[in-house]
């Protein structure tokens, strides 16, 4: 992590990141509508058709996220909607998240909470390796006996689980 | 009275010592919910509701209940002590709470919030038990299109009430109805907005929105501030909490404004924040020491304490009387109650006696039992909170994962939360409200469902919304809500004459 000034006072402004969010809306709204059309929008045997109410839904979230869309880009703040180095922070989440959620089905929920908590405590908290294997095991060994022993349900599991026959 | 009877049966129900060990856990749960960032009341339940599929629905709603009171409760002790607000509606709680801990007032700080709290939480079970039963009854006559004016009524009042700009609470809303509307169309059975994925199949669910969209999104948002907790120490003794006892009934005025602030709000589903800041500002404006608020009033911590639990409580009304809950919280326990079968709604109080008032003396008792909890057990609250934020985060992100999974027991549905966390984290910090968006999601097949009925009995006709005395008077109360924002402003322009600027 540097202390540069760039990095502090700089990243992307408020009043773009809010004319995104907008737009991905309008992508959305566009994507309801769109799905309402396949289905039919009019009256059939049954009343409205499946595709009514979304429909027009769709047409209230394009129609208010444009407009959310014109008002940021006119009139929203110009201040920083975050640093880069407030980003990077978010992003220490997300992309270990990202791969933790992609591996589960693989790996299985056990292992793979075992080493985002691992690796998290490591390489974010910077704790020693003791409390971050005691912290990073246990907690996977208690969520096992809570779920599967007690409330009997299954959570995903890998290889590993199945090498010890759990 | 019948409903004093029904409410003695309901304790008959709940003083079993399985439902008194529940609410117990469910409270201490609720509190180290509410007073952990990423784990919030709503979540808190999303992710324990899973887990109650299997116990009586009684049991399963008591100890839901309570971790909802316990989270309400936590949300004071994280605002006193560490100046952060747990939960949303304990932010105004922090302007005179920090304060008055930094005076070395932390005890009477904390059970004088703590009391309020309690306080505010009795003065809406009373409500719902004498407004409830009678709502329901009137309810049980409703036709589709009353059933969607009540609706629509919910639904106008967020855009009407919020603070948040009118068009992104319509466009949060209308997403919440978008996302709903995904999967089989409940009326027809027909697939729709699919585009043939397997996975789209069942729709969005709930639980997995609110654990995306609290959860997730509430750690990404601490992780940019850059937490480092600075806490005060807080010692409760039997002396401070008997010296603000004493202190306390000198503000009924401002307890009683309070209450009815936050029963308003709680029943119309504004909920419990707007309902605290709103006490805080006309208790300032009232109260004698008024240019003293922010600086440690007691008065201060009462006001906002007071509504906010008098809301968070009070929200559960429509949601058993009419199922319209009244804030994301009552929407996870709605879905809680669907689960399990039971339809929320005005037939509930016919057909389901035995849970409808064993969960309202639930919340007498749950309330008691909170407040003995959470007085005595402070010290231990906010030793968690010492826990640091590098240890902290990933469990929440694993325990938010396995909450996700649990739902369905779907991998799936794991991404989808990781995808409404990172979408919960743009929206909040676009200023986007998540409320309505989360109730869209719950409430959208039911409301669809009832719009569309209508519109069979009336042949396509839109005058069947204004057709009779009842529901044309809650269509125009949602509309004047819904136009809230446009009217008082040109009420407030015809007042000031137009002054050159």
């Amino acid at each position: 992590m540097s202390d540069s000034p760039d990095g502090q006072s700089s990243g992307p402004r408020q009043h773009l990141v809010e004319v995104g969010v907008a737009a991905f809306m309008v992508l959305l709204g566009i994507i309801a509508i769109i799905g309402s059309l396949r289905v039919g929008t009019g009256w059939g045997a049954e009343g409205p058709k499946s595709g009514f109410f979304p429909f027009w839904i769709g047409l209230i979230v394009v129609g208010t996220s444009l407009y959310n869309m014109v008002r940021a880009y006119t009139h929203g703040s110009r201040k920083l909607f975050a640093s880069w180095m407030q980003i990077a922070q978010v992003l220490k989440v997300v992309l270990p998240l990202t791969i933790y959620v992609g591996v589960i089905p693989w790996i299985g929920i056990y292992l793979a909470s075992a080493l985002l908590i691992a690796g998290f405590m490591r390489w974010i908290g910077r704790y020693g390796w003791l409390l971050t294997l005691a912290i990073s095991i246990g907690l996977p060994v208690v969520t096992y006996f809570t779920f599967e022993m007690w409330f009997l349900v299954p959570l995903p599991k890998g290889p590993i689980e199945d090498m010890l026959g759990l | 009275m019948e409903a004093i009877g029904d409410l003695m049966s309901g304790f008959a129900v709940v003083l079993s010592w399985q439902n008194f060990v529940y609410m117990v856990i469910g409270i201490v749960l609720g509190v180290i919910i509410g007073v952990l960032p990423g784990l919030g009341g709503a979540n808190g339940v999303a992710i324990l509701l899973p887990l109650t599929f299997s116990m009586p629905p009684t049991s399963a709603i008591i100890l839901l209940s309570c971790i909802y009171w316990g989270a309400l409760f936590g949300g004071a002790i994280t605002s006193i002590l560490f100046n952060i607000p747990g939960e949303p509606w304990s932010v105004a709680t922090t302007f005179d709470g920090h304060p008055m801990a930094q005076k070395g007032q932390a005890g009477e700080a904390l059970t004088a919030a703590f009391t309020s709290s309690f306080v505010g939480a009795l003065f809406a079970v009373i409500v719902i038990t004498l407004a409830a039963p009678l709502v329901a009854s009137f309810a049980l006559q409703f036709g589709p299109a009353e059933k969607f004016s009540v609706f629509f009524l919910a639904f106008c009042s967020f855009v009407g009430m919020g603070k948040e700009p009118p068009t992104k609470t319509i466009a949060a809303m209308m997403l919440g109805f978008a996302l709903a509307a995904v999967g089989t169309d409940t009326v027809t059975g027909q697939l729709r907005l699919t585009f043939g994925s397997t996975e789209l199949l069942s729709g969005f669910d709930f639980l997995v929105a609110v654990i995306g969209l609290f959860g997730i999104g509430e750690i990404l948002l601490t992780m940019e501030e850059g937490l480092s907790f600075k806490g005060k120490a807080a010692r409760i003794n039997a002396a401070v909490v008997w010296q603000t006892w004493k202190e306390l009934p000198r503000y009924w005025m401002t307890s009683l404004r309070s209450c009815l602030i936050g029963c308003w709000m709680g029943i119309t589903p504004a909920g419990a924040t707007p309902a605290s800041f709103m006490s805080y500002g006309i208790a300032k404006r009232a109260s004698r020491r008024g240019d003293k608020f922010g600086t440690g009033e007691i008065e201060g911590v009462v006001a906002p304490e007071t509504a906010a639990h008098a809301a968070g409580t009070s929200a559960l009304l429509p949601m058993l009387s009419l199922g319209v809950p009244g804030s994301p919280t009552a929407a996870v326990l709605l879905g809680g109650l669907l689960i399990w079968g039971l339809q929320p709604g005005p037939l509930l109080f016919v057909e389901q006696k035995e849970f409808v008032w064993g969960l309202i003396a639930s919340m007498y008792l749950g309330n008691i039992v909170g407040l003995i909890v959470v007085l005595t057990m402070v010290p231990f609250f906010a030793a968690i909170l010492r826990v640091p934020f590098g240890i902290i985060a990933p469990i929440i992100l694993v325990i938010c994962a396995i909450g996700a999974y649990t739902v369905h027991n779907n991998t799936f549905d794991i991404i989808m939360m990781l995808v409404f966390g990172v979408a919960g984290y743009f929206l909040k910090k676009c200023n986007y409200p998540l409320a309505p968006l989360v109730l869209a999601i719950v409430l959208g097949d039911k409301a669809e469902e009832s719009f569309r009925q209508s519109l069979l009995i009336s042949q396509g006709g839109l005058g069947i919304f204004f057709s009779n005395g009842l529901v044309s008077t809650i269509m125009a109360l949602g509309l004047v809500a819904l136009f809230w924002p446009v009217l008082s402003n040109l009420y407030g322009r015809l007042l000031t004459p137009a002054r050159p600027t």
